[in-house]
């Protein structure tokens, strides 16, 4: 858990939750939630680590990432 | 005088119509079957004499100072004792009744110390006020101590902190006994003894302190005379006058009269009209207020450049510009967004207001969060997307209609002990409990009351639970198929969801420990025993899947059409006394006022037209947040009203690296406490006592709270927040708290109809109160809820990543004891340090065993995050593999372990399941002090 920023750890929880789902749905859930919940600079930073392609984002978040974008 | 005494009406009031007539001493009146002739009597306003009889508790018929004579009644019954009948005609006074009475009062006054003059009940003891009534003029057979054989030289007990028992002066009324029984549910004291020798014992040759008594007062209270009194009453004298008031300790929001002589504080007494607690209170309430007059109080504002530097004492004025210009100047070199600040729980709802004003008026942006973030946030969270409403649905006294109750991760007789007496009333009158809960709490098993389940699950495991009692419900045919039909949406789906194998009892058992027969028992009886109520309490929230499980809760009252009547519903047991205010009155990063959130165009619209300046749209920083952006750099002061976030919060290194990080901190509290450590500006805030304003309880009752005395720091703290918004240029004035509110009431629906003039009138209000309910709703979701549908959500069980491991093989949760309240800041500055001078580990025996950790050890408990020390405890409490500890003590610091796992939806930090290991220190062999 350590080592990836709390936003990656954070978006990664969120993306559990919702495993059970289409990964295109999950990604829609997980966009949503993130954008009434987050904070802008948080959400800044989560849409650069997904464009990074950075491996430590779930693939439902790194899509969520990019529905935010 | 002043003094506010409540009519008593002998006997507790009798549900439904008054239907029965009588007359009594020529006047007809009516009132409800059932009803005592006692009672009656005084609805039409004929007090009748009596000692042994209080209308909180049931008649019990033993001095037989009540007679009465009724028409075709032999002999002179007991009007206490004594229900009404059609058509009765009853004689509360004449000669016949006057001489039995005074016969009884010779009998009484006899063995009674007669210093009257000198007592510390003077003016408040009921067989003076008895000895007057009934016109006793002698006492044949002696009095005090020229009687024959007596009790004057009964010894006093004072070995409870805050009140005496002077059995000389006992009467054997029995009154303190039933209290115990009845209202306070302990049973701690008996009448040992018959006739002339019995007395009033606190279990077996034992004194107040060391037998089974909780110190809730509520045997002083019902004592008549001055056996039991407040050692405060003894020393300071009678109260003249009589302030209402609201606790300021536990969401359960008692009313209280602080009664007082002149300005001073002299005792607290439970109001019996107060909706919370009718008459009721718990140990800190009624007296732990020690903390308010403490020394340790800072009353004078104190700043200094770097937390290297000492404090220095300077004027209002000086603080609040050195605050503003600070505040300022980093936004200048940080941006807008690189200041923020924490509003508490503890503080009034007026005083919340102001602050989330301040941060998004003049700060200009959301950064603004509460410490209902490591508490109930996934209750706002779950019940929202649930039910539409981020509150509990019921009123406490609903628990008197419930036929099952499942109380989850909640403690109430430890965290919430008034409720807890209400709610184990219910159960000795023979409601079934079901209990689900790592840790064999106190009501499982006590007085009259056994729990039909307790589910000792793993920590961790809720969701699974919870799951697989909707897996029964659902695939056992027990779903309330018209509830659902006609109140709920998204249904289908969720059913055949919660139907698949995975979330049987059996697919379970293993994950959570509790055995298929017991989950699919429970469930059962939660469906079919009748009105089922849920109560829980941070067990549910404080783990990372706590909204799930609000969620999976809210639909398993919904499957059962457990929602929207008297006797049912889904409870959250809060922590902090405004814990619902706080978070209604717009606490949270991305909801303004209300619960409605910042992107709403039309809700921004009212406040930036009456603020008169824009709001941004996109939600602000939360605690967690604010924290890693402080040691990331882009978060550099922080506001902190009335909380101790270094002792507090989870993962106390990353905290202090956070708080050390900050070029401004502020915090605004009673005491230099841990936090105030890192902190630039200290802002002395109120205790309770001085405030005006409202909080808001557990079940959404809005309750005033009056100020006894003026602000001892000169300055009520919703005033200084206005006054750092006008150095920071922003104009912010209110006249008074009322103004504050009338603004909530003005742009919060559900609080239009709120105001202080109706709160004064209606004694307290629960919300939502508008022209629909201008009364208030104590039951939500009647009808309707308030999303239109109750939606089903579907609740996934994901194991927490905080899992034992070879190096970290047990799993530590958390909680609260009765006596200390949270991070202790006020029970440790009282004598209530006399119940819980350190906090322990609970430890298994097999644990401790394979540890060589005895009763009384020091341990030192670590986790990934940090380590600490502390004092074993034996216990068979928890399953073996869990361990327990409280947190009210700094220097044991249990958050020095926790982790920063937290809930996914909200971040409400995972308290309850960290990976440790115990390791013996030092064989003490110390025996366990003070942690009953
Ligand atoms: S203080 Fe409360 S618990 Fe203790 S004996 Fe009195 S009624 Fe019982
Ligand atoms: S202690 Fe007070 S309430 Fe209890 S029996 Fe004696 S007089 Fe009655
Ligand atoms: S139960 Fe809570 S609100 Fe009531 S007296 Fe105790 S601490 Fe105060
Ligand atoms: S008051 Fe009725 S018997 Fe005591």
């Amino acid at each position: 858990m350590s080592g990836v920023p709390s936003y990656v750890r954070l978006a990664n929880e969120i993306a559990a939750q919702f495993a059970h789902r289409s990964p295109a749905d999950a990604a829609v859930a997980i966009a949503n939630h993130v954008k009434t919940t987050w904070d802008p600079r948080m959400k800044r930073a989560l849409i650069a680590y997904a464009e990074s392609g950075a491996t430590d984002l779930s693939p439902a978040a790194a899509l969520a990432a990019r529905h935010l974008a | 005088m002043s003094l506010l005494k409540e009519p008593d009406f002998g006997t507790p009031a009798r549900p439904g119509d008054a239907t029965t007539e009588l007359t009594i001493d020529g006047v007809a009146v009516k009132v409800p079957p059932g009803t005592s002739v006692m009672r009656a009597a005084k609805e039409a306003g004929i007090d009748v004499p009596k000692l042994c009889a209080t209308d909180n508790l049931e008649a019990f018929g033993s001095c037989r100072l009540c007679v009465v004579e009724i028409d075709g009644v032999k002999g002179t019954p007991a009007s206490c004792t004594t229900p009404v009948r059609d058509g009765m005609n009853v004689r509360t006074q004449n000669e016949r009744l006057g001489k039995l009475r005074r016969g009884v009062m010779e009998l009484y006054i006899s063995d009674h110390p007669l210093d009257c003059l000198t007592c510390s009940a003077n003016g408040d003891c009921e067989l003076q006020d008895m000895a007057g009534v009934t016109g006793l003029r002698e006492v044949r057979y002696g009095s005090g101590v020229d009687a024959g054989a007596n009790h004057m030289d009964a010894p006093t007990d004072s070995s409870n902190p805050y009140f005496d028992f002077e059995a000389s002066k006992c009467i054997a009324c029995s009154r303190c006994v039933r209290a115990c029984d009845e209202v306070q549910g302990t049973l701690a004291l008996t009448i040992e003894g018959r006739g002339f020798d019995s007395k009033v014992a606190a279990g077996a040759g034992v004194s107040f302190f060391e037998s089974d008594c909780v110190s809730c007062g509520a045997c002083v209270q019902a004592c008549p005379t001055a056996t039991l009194q407040e050692k405060s009453v003894v020393e300071l004298g009678m109260p003249t006058r009589t302030v209402l008031t609201t606790c300021a300790y536990c969401g359960v929001g008692c009313s209280f009269k602080a009664e007082l002589r002149g300005d001073e504080l002299v005792r607290m007494v439970p109001y019996k009209n107060g909706g919370a607690n009718e008459g009721h209170s718990c140990v800190k309430g009624r007296f732990a207020l020690g903390y308010a007059s403490h020394p340790d109080r800072v009353l004078e504002p104190m700043v200094r450049d770097t937390i290297a530097d000492e404090w220095r004492t300077v004027s209002w004025d000086e603080a609040i510009s050195f605050t503003a210009r600070r505040l300022r100047e980093i936004q200048a070199a940080h941006g807008q967004g690189s200041i923020g600040a924490i509003t508490s729980s503890r503080t009034t709802n007026e005083e919340v207001y102001t602050v989330q004003k301040m941060v998004r008026a003049v700060f200009g942006n959301n950064n603004v969060d509460t410490c209902a973030r490591v508490c109930h946030s996934p209750t706002g969270y779950g019940l929202k997307q649930t039910f539409g409403e981020s509150a509990g649905t019921q009123d406490f006294k609903s628990v008197e209609d419930a036929d099952v109750i499942l109380v989850i991760g909640a403690n109430p007789t430890d965290g919430h002990p008034v409720f807890a007496s209400r709610m184990k009333q219910r159960l000795r009158q023979g409601a079934q409990l079901i209990v689900a809960d790592p840790r064999r709490i106190d009501l499982v098993r006590s007085p009259h009351i056994e729990a039909r389940h307790h589910l000792q699950l793993a920590p961790g495991t809720n969701v699974a639970i919870i799951n697989a009692f909707a897996h029964v419900v659902v695939t056992e045919g027990l779903v309330d198929r018209e509830f659902v039909e006609s109140r709920c949406e998204d249904f289908d789906a969720w059913e055949s969801f919660i139907a698949q194998p995975e979330h049987s009892p059996e697919a379970v058992a293993d994950i959570t420990g509790v055995p298929a027969s017991e989950i699919r028992a429970a469930a059962r009886l939660y469906a079919t025993g009748g009105n089922a109520a849920i109560y829980y309490g941070l067990g549910v929230t404080e783990h990372s899947q706590g909204s799930t499980m609000v969620m999976g809760m809210a639909n398993l009252a919904m499957a059962t059409g457990n929602i929207g009547r008297r006797g049912v519903g889904v409870n959250p047991l809060r922590g902090q006394n405004n814990v619902q205010g706080s978070c209604d009155m717009g606490s949270f990063p991305h909801e303004l006022p209300g619960y409605r959130h910042v992107s709403n165009d039309d809700v921004r619209d009212i406040y930036e037209k009456l603020w008169g300046t824009p709001i941004l749209n996109e939600p602000g920083l939360r605690i967690p947040n604010m924290f890693d952006a402080a040691i990331d750099g882009s978060f550099k002061a922080l506001f902190v009203q009335g909380e101790d976030i270094a002792q507090s919060d989870p993962n106390t290194q990353h905290v202090f690296a956070a708080l050390g990080a900050l070029e401004l901190l502020v915090v605004q509290d009673l005491f230099v406490n841990e936090t105030a450590k890192f902190a630039h500006v200290l802002l002395p805030g109120t205790s309770f006592l001085e405030k005006d304003g409202t909080f808001t309880n557990a079940e959404r009752r809005i309750n005033r709270v009056r100020p006894i005395m003026a602000p001892r720091t000169g300055k009520q703290e919703w005033e200084i927040i206005c006054e750092i918004a006008q150095a920071m240029g922003y104009p912010m004035h209110y006249d008074s708290a009322a103004q504050i509110m009338d603004e909530i009431a003005m742009t919060t629906p559900t609080f239009a109809g709120v105001s202080f003039g109706k709160l004064d009138e209606l004694g307290s209000i629960q919300w939502p109160c508008n022209v629909e309910h201008p009364e208030g709703t104590p039951i939500m979701h009647s009808d309707k809820f308030t999303r239109g549908k109750g939606r089903f959500m579907e609740t996934v069980y994901v194991p927490t990543s905080e899992r034992s491991t070879r190096k970290f093989p047990l799993i530590l949760t958390t909680g609260r004891i009765l006596s200390q309240y949270n991070v202790g800041a006020q029970t440790r500055r009282t004598a209530n340090v006399a119940w819980h001078p350190e906090d322990m580990l609970e430890i298994h025996p097999h644990d401790a065993e394979v540890r060589g950790v005895s009763d009384g050890d020091m341990v030192a408990l670590s986790s990934r995050v940090g380590r600490t020390e502390l004092r074993a405890k034996i216990s068979d409490r928890m399953p073996v593999g869990v361990c327990y500890t409280t947190f009210h003590h700094p220097v044991s610091g249990a958050n020095v372990v926790t982790t920063d796992s937290s809930d996914w939806a909200t971040n409400c930090p995972e308290y309850k399941v960290t990976a440790v290991q115990v390791d013996l220190i030092v064989a003490t062999s110390v025996v366990a002090v003070g942690n009953r």
